[in-house]
């Protein structure tokens, strides 16, 4: 059975913190649901809950680094990338100090709280800002490396997270690196870029298409700042068609990034984008709202199909 | 710590001279805050030259005492003194918001040696420090935190939650100093946003507080003790200045927050800060 990513997160911030003393824990009182009071259960001398107050955890989190500790901010995405986004910005970007903001509930997994609590911007919104990464954990495996990568990486980072049991992708032992995406199924007529639960929706339309004689790639970019362009152009190339796939607005996020660097080389191929349309989602269960937004395995494959018949 | 006579005189002509060097400075870029760098001029002029422990040879020293100055629009005044106390040469300070320069319009870490965090946007230092504060503590270290806030800056909600914070964690390495200068950009603070009793809203909210004439060096200096002395929660100091100290045409007025100093004001305000020496 597959954990849930907030689980995957939680654990690995205790396996990992538990071991650096550098590491330090803010959490803006829902750290039974961001699952970060599972350090605070190990660590409590290293754990500082401050309360419904993200501007002041976030600047406080520079504090911290500023006094060399590795700060890990946590609270529900949306949140931590509006009320956190201006100490962010100061902080993190312009003074360059290594926090490391984890946004739990990310995309619609928060589904039935509603469109006040789902987190559809914030990609676009930390991918803006000079020096920051951006990663988004497309299963519990990656989201236990993210953390570990953070502890090792000091730069400021965001991390997209999610309440939910994403399916399992990655074998326990699988190593990553920043800024280098991975092909999880070849393909010679689309391919398919992809972060976050999207991966996973991606893989299951591929297995429907290949019915329909339709051979996608399907490539997990959980990286998207930095980007790994290279393998980007090369799927342009290589299969001639891109769809990208998030859980995320449609306008800057992982599509956006896509689009920029594919227009940078000037490599001119059909695209399509499975993404929110500008527009605010409404709660109802998470499989209800992936399939009202076409984020589903069907709706990945429409957008295929659409995006195919632009190639021929 | 009391300063004999001999000190509180040079603090004070070195605090006129500060003032000298800042208008002349804003006054060449014609750029630059001149209404609270002259109100926090005794205010950091004592944490740096007689307060805080810090080593201008080694600038990043763990061990040094911090200071973030919040309201970083004083960045000439804290340039000025960091330059007098040796962290780059005095000369420099011509540089002021040139490009290139190490002197940003508003503290830059990056930049600028003896800067501890970057600083602009008003409400977010106080949260900083108690976090550098909390780092210090969990490292077992004795060096103090030093956070210089500006009254309109008290408008800021985060600056409430962070003593919320500060309380909570019972963070005594941490002092924060209210330039109470009583002016805004917009206007006098009563009329902008009146803030009521802050000794009584400071200590609700479960810091120390002290009162004090935030030009009496002497004053300043005694404040930083009691504030070191007190254990088990933060200490605020309300250092009650004049915006535009020592320049009476700018004295509480709001027009000279931001504005360039022209050559007919900065004579007159030279001649009124020439002194004795």
């Amino acid at each position: 059975m597959a954990k849930a990513i907030r689980d995957a997160y939680g654990e690995a911030l205790a396996a990992y913190g538990a071991q650096d003393p550098r590491v330090v824990v803010l959490d803006a009182d829902v750290s039974c649901s961001t699952k970060s009071a599972v350090f605070g259960a190990v660590c409590p001398e290293r754990f500082f809950n401050v309360g419904i107050a993200e501007a002041n955890m976030t600047a406080m989190a520079a504090g911290f680094a500023a006094a060399g500790k590795i700060p890990f901010v946590n609270t529900f995405a949306v949140f931590l990338t509006s009320m956190g986004l201006a100490p962010a910005r100061l902080y993190g970007s312009y003074a360059g100090l290594p926090i490391k903001l984890a946004g739990a509930y990310g995309g619609l997994s928060d589904a039935l709280d509603g469109p006040s609590h789902h987190s559809l911007e914030d990609v676009a919104v930390m991918r803006t800002l000079p020096n920051f990464k951006v990663f988004v954990a497309s299963d519990e495996v990656q989201a236990a490396w993210l953390v570990k990568n953070a502890i090792e990486d000091a730069a400021p980072m965001y991390l997209r997270l999610s309440r939910d049991v994403f399916p399992r992708i990655y074998s326990q032992d699988e190593s990553f690196r920043e800024g280098e995406g991975k092909i999880l199924r070849d393909g010679a007529d689309a391919s398919v870029l992809a972060c976050g639960l999207m991966v996973s929706n991606a893989l299951r339309a591929a297995e429907e298409l290949a019915k329909e004689g339709i051979s996608l790639r399907v490539v997990d970019l959980f990286s998207v700042k930095p980007l790994d362009e290279e393998l980007v152009v090369r799927c342009a190339r290589e299969t001639g068609a891109i769809i990208t796939a998030e859980e995320h607005g449609l306008y800057g996020g992982l599509g956006g990034a896509v689009c920029e660097v594919l227009c940078r080389e000037a490599v001119c191929v059909p695209m399509g984008a499975v993404a929110i349309r500008d527009t605010h989602a409404e709660c109802g269960s998470y499989q209800r709202l992936q399939k009202e937004y076409s984020l589903d395995a069907d709706g990945i494959a429409r957008v295929v199909r659409d995006t195919l018949r632009k190639k021929r | 710590m009391n300063l004999t006579r001999q000190e509180i005189g040079a603090l004070n002509e070195l605090c006129r001279q500060c003032r000298r060097d800042v208008l002349t400075v804003l006054h060449e870029k014609q750029s630059g805050h001149p209404g609270g760098s002259l109100s926090v001029c005794e205010i950091l002029v004592t944490l740096l030259m007689k307060r805080m422990r810090v080593d201008t040879a080694r600038p990043g020293w763990a061990g040094r005492d911090r200071l973030v100055l919040s309201k970083g629009h004083a960045a000439p005044m804290l340039y000025r003194v960091l330059a007098e106390r040796g962290f780059f040469p005095k000369d420099e300070l011509h540089t002021l918001r040139d490009f290139g320069s190490r002197l940003q319009g508003h503290p830059c870490m990056r930049h600028t040696p003896g800067v501890d965090l970057s600083s602009g946007p008003l409400g977010m230092g106080l949260s900083a420090a108690l976090g550098l504060a909390l780092g210090l503590r969990l490292d077992g270290s004795d060096a103090r935190v030093y956070a210089v806030l500006g009254d309109g800056e008290l408008d800021e909600g985060a600056v409430w939650e962070a003593c919320m914070s500060g309380a909570k964690f019972k963070a005594d390495n941490l002092c924060m100093i209210v330039d109470l200068n009583g002016v805004q950009l917009d206007g006098p603070v009563e009329q902008v946003m009146p803030q009521g009793d802050l000794r009584e809203k400071f200590s609700a909210f479960g810091w120390h507080c002290v009162e004090c004439d935030g030009h009496d060096v002497a004053a300043l200096c005694g404040a930083y003790e009691q504030a070191e002395a007190v254990k088990g929660r933060p200490t605020v100091i309300l250092a009650h200045t004049v915006k535009g100290k020592g320049v009476s045409f700018m004295e509480n007025k709001n027009t000279w927050h931001g504005k360039a100093v022209d050559d007919e004001s900065y004579a007159a305000a030279m001649r009124e800060l020439e002194g004795v020496s």
